[in-house]
């Protein structure tokens, strides 16, 4: 049996209880101290206990062992929760993520062994003056006194390794280790009736019997041990140089072993007849049982999720827009045959169904990125001495999961941000007739074909002329470009590198590494950033992101003879207009749209055709839209829209920003796709 | 026995695609070519660098192409029934490289093999290896990763 299957599992259940810990703990530093929220971490640390000690992470182990001694006091009463516990609680949490995080990258749990915190642990224990008899006492309270008594808990359980008999080979075996100097013991377990993988569980208990002695025999079976085919308790026998106070000292330390019973076999009462004749005869019942280790292989139980390796279901998007490319090629295939037609539609509404199907098996709910904020803003207002309060919502939303991947970081810069820059100190607040309480909001969903997560807060909002003189002080505008720039293009000052308008630099931000970095990631994922703000009232970051990064809608548009794609979802709608209407605006040429002024983009200049444009008194204007920016793209024609496959032009031609990426249509051209983001 | 024995003596010889550009043959090393097409449709790009003639779809994959010409200063000709998209992989990176006509495939023992003087500042000095001799003729040995810069 091999440990390392277990561990994805291992590693994905402690982050779910890991996140459940740190609700709770936020629940708890709320305020409400109900009985369910303490049972509810009690229970999170318990398993964690559980889990880490099956893997054998003793470090993780012992920390959370300490955990449960703490928070079992609080639930029977012994100890009040208070702000410098919950530190300590909350230090435990950051220490357990280290230990995950740690086995997650090297699979070892690493060298920290977290003195400090275990010694704040046991000195809020002992602050309060415990008795140590607690109810989990049979858990092993104190690591180095030997519960030698057998304690009251046994009563009920028996020792059960007595009634069982022996084949006339162990016997022999018992016989011989005890004259090779061994003391023989026969111990029976008691496993906890809460425990969830009781065959893993047995699987660390011996492990640890094998490296105290040889097992001479297991009652049930080893292969019905691991099977799970026992109860709650099973017996074993070995041979080991060790006492029996250390035999069951070893094997109380392993989680979720509630009671070891261990006692001598004398070899007088087995009765072994025979003079021995082999040298070593605790050999043969050794092999034995590691054969039955290794050719047991524990069964998963059944799921009705499957966990897919992230990579496959690449393959399997590839292969989908493969497919989508020949129905592509198939529709140009010039045929009038109305069956030939029907069937391609056939084929068409199947191919788009993969592609929605595929899709949606790689979508996550943003909870996943947005479940460590709660904890983020606690320590924020810790750090910073600003109250806030964090409001979260659309956590059900879905994205791809490579989005999601990436998504973090941005958003923990933005709400670091907001906490940081945003929300002024209480009694400004309170100077201003504001609540002194912050708020900070966090907000998702879907907006047709993009998905948009917008950070807010009710702080003082962007410091507009702030901004601006810091950007003329710093020399990335001059005071004359200052003057014409509105509102709206100073904020986005703020987006360039190294633009940082904190005159502190605070661990939290401001060392201007921040938002050029935020607007690079949102970007390379497809989306666009953008900012609302009104000072003394807030601001208010909303990105965009696509659903899909592979395969979308586009309209495809003629520019001389060459093919261009523009993805549907950033276009507003597609205008006729007359050569007389565009007008000149700062040698910018616009058009007037229903009241607002809209620049023309020319793509002949911009992509460099080289081809003399066709003068036209009408000219095609596909008007896009970039946040609440709109531009106007003149085309020669359009050729309609269609379902692409989006490819990279690969590394030597990444520096063109101004292509997002090039499909293949469907006679085999190539087109490109043009990046609206950059154009505009 | 035959095949053994030539493998043997020629343990110090590399197989090279003796390729023509204009009015000389250049040699470019076997082990980074994967495909030879013939010159098909191609895709411009915009802003791409002047040597890159564009993108082709090979089989579902978007390869840029670049001109060897274009990059050795040679005026640009006209696609020929010779023409070829010699298709390298450099690093793991895929891009075609559009030559005159393919010649053969030769070996080049080392000691046929003349490393050139080069002048310190001359980059076209950077995309040659050396020129080699193959039955009188002499041909250039291109330096792929000099040739085709990742970081230009």
């Amino acid at each position: 049996m091999d440990i390392s299957q277990y561990l994805e599992i291992f590693i994905e259940e402690s982050k779910e209880h890991l996140q459940g810990l740190n609700t709770s703990l936020l629940e708890l530093e709320k305020g409400t101290v109900s009985k369910d929220v303490i049972n509810e971490v009690f229970r999170a640390a318990h398993t964690l206990k559980g889990m880490a000690a099956t893997m054998g992470f003793k470090g993780m182990n012992l920390l959370t062992h300490d955990m449960e001694n703490v928070l079992s006091e609080i639930r029977n009463d012994n100890i009040k929760v208070d702000a410098k516990l919950l530190d300590v609680l909350f230090q435990c949490l950051d220490a357990l993520e280290r230990f995950v995080d740690n086995i997650i990258e090297t699979g070892s749990e690493g060298q920290d062994n977290n003195a400090e915190i275990i010694k704040n642990l046991n000195m809020i224990l002992n602050g309060n003056n415990v008795v140590p008899e607690t109810s989990h006492k049979e858990h092993g309270v104190d690591h180095n006194s030997l519960s030698e008594t057998k304690s009251d808990s046994s009563d009920s359980k028996e020792h059960k390794y007595a009634t069982i008999p022996f084949t006339d080979f162990e016997k022999h075996a018992f016989s011989s280790a005890s004259k090779e100097k061994y003391n023989c013991f026969g111990i029976t377990i008691y496993i906890a009736d809460s425990c969830v993988l009781k065959s893993a569980r047995a699987f660390i208990i011996f492990r640890t019997l094998e490296n105290l002695g040889q097992i001479i025999k297991a009652n049930p079976s080893v292969q019905d041990i691991e099977d799970e085919n026992f109860d709650n308790d099973f017996s074993v026998f070995i041979v080991s140089k060790e006492d029996e106070v250390e035999v069951r000292r070893q094997l109380m330390t392993i989680a979720e072993v509630e009671e070891v019973l261990v006692g001598h076999i004398k070899v007088e009462d087995v009765e072994e007849g025979s003079t021995d004749e082999s040298d070593d005869p605790i050999e043969i019942p050794q092999k034995e049982s590691e054969q039955a280790n290794s050719n047991t292989k524990s069964k998963p139980k059944t799921n009705r999720t499957v966990r897919v390796d992230i990579e496959r279901l690449d393959t399997l998007m590839n292969l989908v827009s493969e497919l989508i490319i020949i129905k592509n090629g198939l529709e140009t295939v010039e045929n009038t045959n109305q069956n030939f037609t029907d069937q391609i539609e056939y084929l068409e509404r199947i191919t788009t169904n993969l592609h929605d199907a595929v899709m949606k098996v790689r979508m996550v709910p943003i909870e996943r990125v947005f479940n460590r904020f709660p904890r983020l803003i606690r320590d924020l207002s810790r750090q910073l001495e600003k109250n806030m309060e964090f409001h979260m919502s659309g956590e059900e939303t879905e994205l791809d999961r490579t989005v999601i991947d990436e998504i973090g970081d941005p958003l923990v810069h933005l709400i670091r941000n907001s906490a940081d820059h945003g929300i002024e100190m209480p009694n400004v607040r309170a100077q201003n007739g504001k609540n002194p309480m912050g708020q900070v909001y966090l907000k998702a969903y879907q907006d047709g074909n993009n998905v948009v997560i917008e950070v807010a807060d009710d702080g003082n909002g962007i410091d507009v002329k702030r901004v601006k003189a810091k950007a003329i002080e710093k020399g990335t505008i001059s005071v004359e470009q200052g003057e014409v720039m509105s509102e709206q293009e100073i904020i986005e000052l703020l987006f360039k590198p190294s633009f940082s308008t904190t005159d502190v630099i605070s661990d939290v931000s401001g060392r201007g590494v921040g938002l050029d970095v935020v607007k690079t990631k949102i970007e390379a994922l497809g989306g666009i950033i953008e900012v609302k703000n009104e000072l003394g009232k807030g601001s208010k970051f909303i990105i965009r992101l696509p659903l899909t990064l592979a395969i979308i809608q586009a309209l495809m548009v003629n520019i001389a003879d060459e093919k261009y794609a523009i993805p549907l979802n950033t276009i507003q709608n597609i205008e006729n207009v007359s050569i007389d209407d565009i007008k000149f605006i700062q040698n910018q040429e616009v058009i007037n749209l229903r009241g607002q002024v809209i620049p023309v983009l020319r793509l002949y200049d911009i992509l460099e055709v080289d081809k003399e444009p066709v003068n036209k008194d009408f000219i095609t204007v596909v008007i896009v839209n970039k946040g609440d920016r709109k531009a106007g793209f003149v085309v020669d024609s359009l050729i309609g829209q269609q379902e692409i496959v989006i490819k990279t032009l690969g590394k030597f031609l990444a520096s063109i920003k101004m292509i997002a990426g090039a499909t293949i249509l469907g006679d085999g051209d190539v087109a490109l796709i043009l990046d609206v983001n950059t154009l505009v | 026995m035959d095949m053994n024995n030539k493998q043997l003596k020629n343990a110090e010889a590399t197989q090279y695609i003796v390729v023509k550009i204009g009015r000389e043959q250049y040699g470019i090393n076997i082990k980074y070519i994967q495909n030879i097409v013939r010159i098909q449709n191609i895709t411009r790009v915009p802003k791409a660098p002047y040597y890159f003639k564009g993108v082709i779809n090979l089989r579902g994959e978007i390869i840029p192409v670049m001109s060897i010409r274009l990059k050795f200063g040679l005026e640009v000709e006209e696609d020929t029934f010779n023409t070829r998209i010699i298709i390298v992989k450099i690093s793991g990176q895929v891009i075609g490289l559009i030559v005159d006509e393919v010649k053969e495939v030769t070996e080049i023992p080392e000691e046929d093999i003349q490393t050139v003087a080069r002048e310190a500042n001359d980059e076209r000095g950077n995309y040659i290896i050396g020129v080699g001799k193959v039955k009188n003729e002499l041909v250039t040995l291109l330096n792929l990763e000099g040739f085709i810069n990742l970081n230009s």
